[in-house]
């Protein structure tokens, strides 16, 4: 899932302070599961933020709303009858979501109030880490399911730098060395004779290097 | 010989090569760094121009190396992925080439965690064995990387390093059995102080033949002080300084350290220079080029030899 922190609320604040009226989106997608934007976080966050501006002497009228989901148009769609009523709109959603209130709404200012972070899985209660890129071209299925462009600093495509330490990797002790996991995995897996395959260098154009990217399929689009 | 480089000469007549580094300097100041270079003049076969070294900016090893060529030296450009593409690196070997420079080193680079822009982008738009693979398709197919014929191709003498030091133990051997696949004509090795360990290592290259299709330049280093061997054994990723060691230098005064620093590492070349597979040494005094002339001659490395 993507992943996202909230932002400093005097940066929120700095970004609203001006305008009389905030309609306060959440969505219930990825940033409900990490805790970011939901519906919890929406609330959360409007009252810090009617608290924090009520002591400086500013109010400010906060409707809360949560979309299914805020990068789809279909859902954005909900929020026609109440857009009116607001001066900006402030948005707990990805960097997708903000943008696709901005398009939808083009006369409205639109802020982030969380800072999009990475595409990760969960590894624990309340902790999240970076799995995968999107470089658009996988390396999985020779890496031993442990991708090196994700998880080695250095996005080593062909075996473990020389800092690499009783498997931590040499930019801190809290982080594993990708190549010592899938060392490990291959050779549990017997497949250890991959590792002398030398990984070409890579082509990163479905990973960004062509611009922005795109997905059409043919039998779904209009 | 694949090239015109002044190292593979040495190394092809059968001699014991030494290279050693001079890393350029935070400045731009031309005379800072030939001043370290002219303590190497006639010690060295090679000199290696570090690549912004510890992830610190500095003169860029191309200018450095041709600072050196054009004082008659033989510069060994290193160069890191961390800091540029492909484009810029491919643009910079043809320029080195033309000005002289014919012999390099391919690395990823430390991370920039640990230079002072941390703050940086790392780039690593490809890794240290891609590098090497592009460098020698430059060299003998006279491509680019991206296919394009070149006109004019630069002949590099291509080196790559290992650290038997690191981890996982079991892939080093394999890692260096890559590199050589890829490309790489010879290796300077991580500071050597655990001599056992890398004897192992060795055992392992010479098992799959590696040290016949390449050539071993067994990296030293000598240790100024006990807070230096302190600061390589527990700071420095990927070092294997062992205890003894440690405890020896700190058995002696502090103005005798220097002096046993370098027994150390005299010591070291010795016991190096009996390993199987050791093709020279490459002499990585940080800071302390003075030093480096004593070391190779009372290894017995002087004088080197003159080879046309």
């Amino acid at each position: 899932m993507i992943t996202a922190e909230r932002k400093p609320l005097e940066e929120i604040i700095d970004y609203v302070k001006d305008f009389k009226r905030i309609l306060l989106l959440g969505c219930n997608e990825c940033v409900t599961v990490c805790a970011a934007g939901g519906r919890k976080e929406v609330g959360l966050l409007a009252s810090g933020l009617q608290m924090a501006l009520l002591k400086s002497g500013t109010s400010i009228e906060i409707r809360e709303h949560t979309l299914e989901r805020q990068c789809d148009p279909e859902y954005v769609e909900e929020l026609v009858p109440m857009i009116d009523s607001a001066d900006a709109v402030l948005s707990m959603a990805c960097g997708c979501g903000v943008q696709q209130l901005a398009m939808r709404f083009k006369e409205k200012p639109v802020f982030p109030a969380v800072n999009t972070k990475f595409m990760g899985g969960s590894e624990r209660q309340g902790v999240w880490t970076e799995r995968c890129q999107g470089c658009g071209d996988c390396l999985l299925g020779i890496t031993g399911g442990i991708c090196p462009i994700a998880r080695c600093a250095k996005q080593l495509m062909n075996g473990p730098c020389g800092g690499s330490c009783n498997g931590k990797c040499e930019i801190g002790d809290d982080v594993e060395c990708a190549w010592h996991l899938i060392w490990e995995r291959l050779k549990a897996l017997g497949l250890q004779e991959r590792y002398l395959d030398i990984m070409p260098a890579k082509d990163w154009r479905p990973g960004g290097g062509a611009g922005p990217r795109k997905i059409i399929r043919e039998d779904l689009a209009e | 010989m694949k090239t015109e480089s002044y190292l593979e000469r040495v190394l092809a007549a059968g001699h014991l090569a030494v290279t050693s580094e001079c890393g350029p300097p935070r400045g731009a100041t031309a005379a800072s760094i030939l001043d370290k270079a002219k303590y190497l003049e006639g010690i060295v076969d090679a000199v290696n121009i570090t690549d912004n070294q510890t992830a610190m900016v500095r003169m860029s090893s191309f200018a450095g190396s041709v600072l050196l060529r054009q004082q008659g030296m033989h510069p060994l450009l290193q160069m890191v992925t961390r800091d540029r593409n492909r484009l810029a690196m491919q643009a910079d070997i043809l320029g080195a080439y033309a000005l002289g420079i014919d012999t390099m080193l391919c690395l990823s680079g430390d991370h920039t965690r640990f230079g002072d822009h941390p703050m940086a982008m790392n780039v690593h738009d490809i890794d240290s064995i891609q590098l090497i693979q592009m460098v020698k398709t430059m060299r003998d197919e006279g491509k680019f990387q991206g296919g394009a014929e070149i006109k004019g191709a630069p002949k590099m003498f291509i080196g790559a390093a290992a650290n038997p030091f690191a981890d996982p133990f079991e892939l080093r051997v394999m890692r260096l059995a890559k590199k050589i696949a890829a490309g790489a004509d010879f290796i300077q090795t991580q500071c050597i102080f655990n001599v056992e360990k890398f004897e192992r290592w060795m055992e392992g290259v010479r098992k799959m033949g590696l040290h016949k299709k390449c050539y071993i330049l067994a990296g030293v280093t000598p240790m100024k002080s006990v807070g230096a061997a302190r600061y390589m054994k527990n700071k420095v990723p990927g070092m294997d300084v062992p205890t003894e060691l440690v405890e020896r230098m700190a058995s002696v005064e502090k103005e005798k350290q220097p002096a046993e620093g370098i027994a150390i590492c005299v010591e070291t070349m010795e016991r190096l220079k009996q390993v199987e597979g050791v093709a020279g040494f490459h002499i990585m005094a940080i800071d302390w080029e003075e030093k480096v002339e004593e070391i190779v001659k009372k290894a017995g490395l002087y004088p080197r030899p003159q080879i046309q």
